[in-house]
């Protein structure tokens, strides 16, 4: 099996905070946005260096949104940032008329996604912000897996044109893909290769498909691990191709199982290659305070859960 | 620059254009529309400092977005009439396939619309935005908005408001419909809104109010003056006081006609009193 090497725990949130530090230096179309939580997104370097550059808005996201917009009027690029909860069903309503509705360049960068921000609870946590932003006509939505891909997908959204949904996280967690890696939005990317099942993953559940390879293989289970970084527009190729060779797929997200990256790679198989299916992600709830491991392991979201999923799409085959 | 004359019959087909539209497809709203068209044609005419043709950037130019969407027909008009597209046009509101949308939008490439409105209370926001980009772009140009007084209801507005004091965007000039009606009745019956002048200048606005909206000389010499007062660390909010309906007697004063079409001889009866100018699409 392909070996990945953990170069050092971080947080993806500082991965968006080095992708927007590279951006201000790059790129001076590229403004940022913040709704009171810039120590949280990391983006003080981008501040300090850039400060004409940077909008405070206080603690006022659906002002933050329609600002964002307003501001791609006259060629600017923002990257309107807060918690994903805050991003997304706070402004649903400012995100669909203002930005995808009205065709904004807008990139909408959101931290604290899914459920191990941990001891906040239920409040700030947020599960169902993939199926909010991916039913929005026109928007990508994006959600890499460690920090150097959100740093890498951070300066990559600044050379699309249309609004995005970049999603990220609070914990540390293991930095494995390269560093100063190409992103190309909408590309899957195949770290193991298997015939027995593919897992597909996404954010921190990437990782967690790699140590739940490793552990099928030592049982003799040849595991495939596709990172799906772009939730949509989606790789529908990739997703095929491994799935006709393996016959059976486990997909895995920090994401309620409605409405996440589990749907939309069901749409795929059910109208193109019918195949068994076993989703690892929350089961219509909501979170609750607790630590990022504890969390994880409550609500099935870890290498165990996408391992005994794997053990019942196998049954199924 | 136009004569009064030429403005005043800019006005009275502007006012056939919007009844003739909403008869046409039995829908939209000609309360609102009408009597928000003296300041329409004051703005596009008389205020606003536009470039020829449209792009979506608009820089060197001042810029205008409608936050009240659903007075759609009289924005329709008058860019027609500006000639930002084809006046036969007007033919195709709310149809199928067409680009004049019920509510306006970008999304189907319309010359003239910037952002897509109608969900209520966001386009101050878009406004301080595209005015923060003229700022960055050091663009001397304005930014215009209008909202209906009923839209205030809407907490954006407010976030908005204050935004726009606490960081100076004085590059902006948001203007109130105040006609005092919503659909369920008076905005006095529905939500009083208290002394939105005292609530504009508590948040940090320079604040001037328009008492005769439907008076074409008193809205082009309040713009006027509302433009003075812009670059001085304020944003700028003009209180326009309008009739809804004004030009058509049977719908004056009252909500009745804030979404609802005239019929057969209520249109006739509507044209009879606002005579075919410019002629009609």
């Amino acid at each position: 099996m392909t070996k990945y090497v953990d170069q050092g725990k971080n947080d993806t949130r500082s991965g968006y905070g080095a992708g927007m530090t590279e951006l201000g230096r790059t790129n001076p179309k590229v403004v940022a946005l913040c709704a009171d939580l810039v120590g949280s997104l990391k983006i003080q370097p981008f501040i300090d260096e850039h400060p004409e550059r940077f909008f405070q808005v206080g603690i006022a996201e659906a002002n933050m949104m329609g600002i964002a917009a307003g501001l791609t009027i006259g060629g600017k690029i923002p990257f309107a940032s807060t918690f994903a909860n805050f991003a997304t069903g706070r402004v649903y309503d400012q995100i669909r008329q203002s930005i995808a509705y009205s065709g904004k360049n807008v990139k909408i960068c959101a931290s604290h996604a899914g459920i191990t921000l941990g001891e906040d609870g239920a409040t700030h946590q947020i599960l169902e912000d993939i199926g909010l932003m991916k039913m929005l006509p026109g928007m990508t939505v994006i959600n890499p897996c460690d920090y150097n891909q959100t740093k890498a997908a951070t300066i990559a959204i600044a050379e699309h044109q249309g609004p995005v949904y970049l999603r990220f996280g609070r914990p540390k967690v293991a930095n494995f893909t390269p560093v100063d890696q190409k992103f190309e939005i909408g590309k899957a990317l195949l770290l193991n290769e298997g015939t027995d099942v593919t897992i597909i993953a996404t954010g921190h559940l990437v990782w967690e498909a790699l140590i739940a390879a490793e552990n099928l293989e030592s049982e003799g289970i040849s595991a495939e691990v596709v990172n799906i970084h772009t939730i949509k527009p989606l790789d529908d190729a990739a997703v095929l191709k491994s799935v006709k060779k393996t016959g059976c797929v486990v997909t895995a997200e920090e994401h309620n199982y409605l409405g996440g990256l589990g749907e939309s790679i069901a749409r795929v198989l059910a109208t193109r290659h019918p195949a068994p299916q076993e989703f690892v992600a929350t089961q219509d709830t909501f979170g609750e305070s607790g630590t990022p491991s504890q969390l994880m392991e409550k609500y099935g979201l870890n290498n165990k859960a996408i391992y005994e999923a794997v053990h019942r799409v196998l049954k199924r085959k | 620059m136009p004569t009064t004359k030429e403005l005043e019959d800019l006005v009275l087909q502007t006012r056939r254009d919007i009844l003739r539209m909403v008869h046409k497809v039995n829908s939209g709203h000609p309360g609102g529309s009408l009597g928000c068209t003296e300041f329409f044609i004051a703005l596009y005419h008389e205020i606003m400092e536009l470039k020829e043709g449209f792009d979506m950037d608009g820089i060197g130019e001042d810029l205008f977005f409608l936050s009240n969407g659903h007075i759609s027909p009289v924005y329709y008009s008058v860019l027609a009439r500006k000639g930002y597209f084809p006046i036969d046009e007007l033919n195709t509101f709310r149809l199928i396939n067409s680009r004049l949308q019920g509510h306006p939008t970008t999304h189907e490439g319309l010359p003239g619309v910037r952002i897509a409105s109608g969900s209520l209370g966001q386009g101050m926001s878009v406004a301080i935005g595209a005015a923060l980009s003229k700022k960055l772009n050091k663009d001397p140009h304005l930014i215009f908005s209008l909202h209906g007084d009923g839209e205030l209801q809407e907490g954006q507005n407010w976030e908005a408001i204050m935004y726009a004091a606490g960081n100076k965007v004085d590059n902006l000039i948001s203007t109130v419909d105040l006609n005092g009606q919503q659909i369920d009745g008076a905005t006095e019956d529905v939500l009083p809104m208290g002394d939105l002048k005292a609530k504009f200048e508590a948040f940090g606005w320079d604040v001037l109010e328009i008492e005769e909206g439907n008076n074409l000389e008193a809205v082009i010499k309040g713009m006027q003056e509302a433009k003075t007062r812009t670059g001085k660390g304020k944003p700028v909010c003009v209180l326009l006081r309008t009739i809804m309906g004004h030009g058509v007697d049977f719908m004056m004063h009252t909500h009745a006609w804030h979404g609802k079409a005239p019929n057969d001889e209520q249109l006739a009866e509507g044209l009879s009193q606002n005579a075919e100018t410019l002629g009609d699409y």
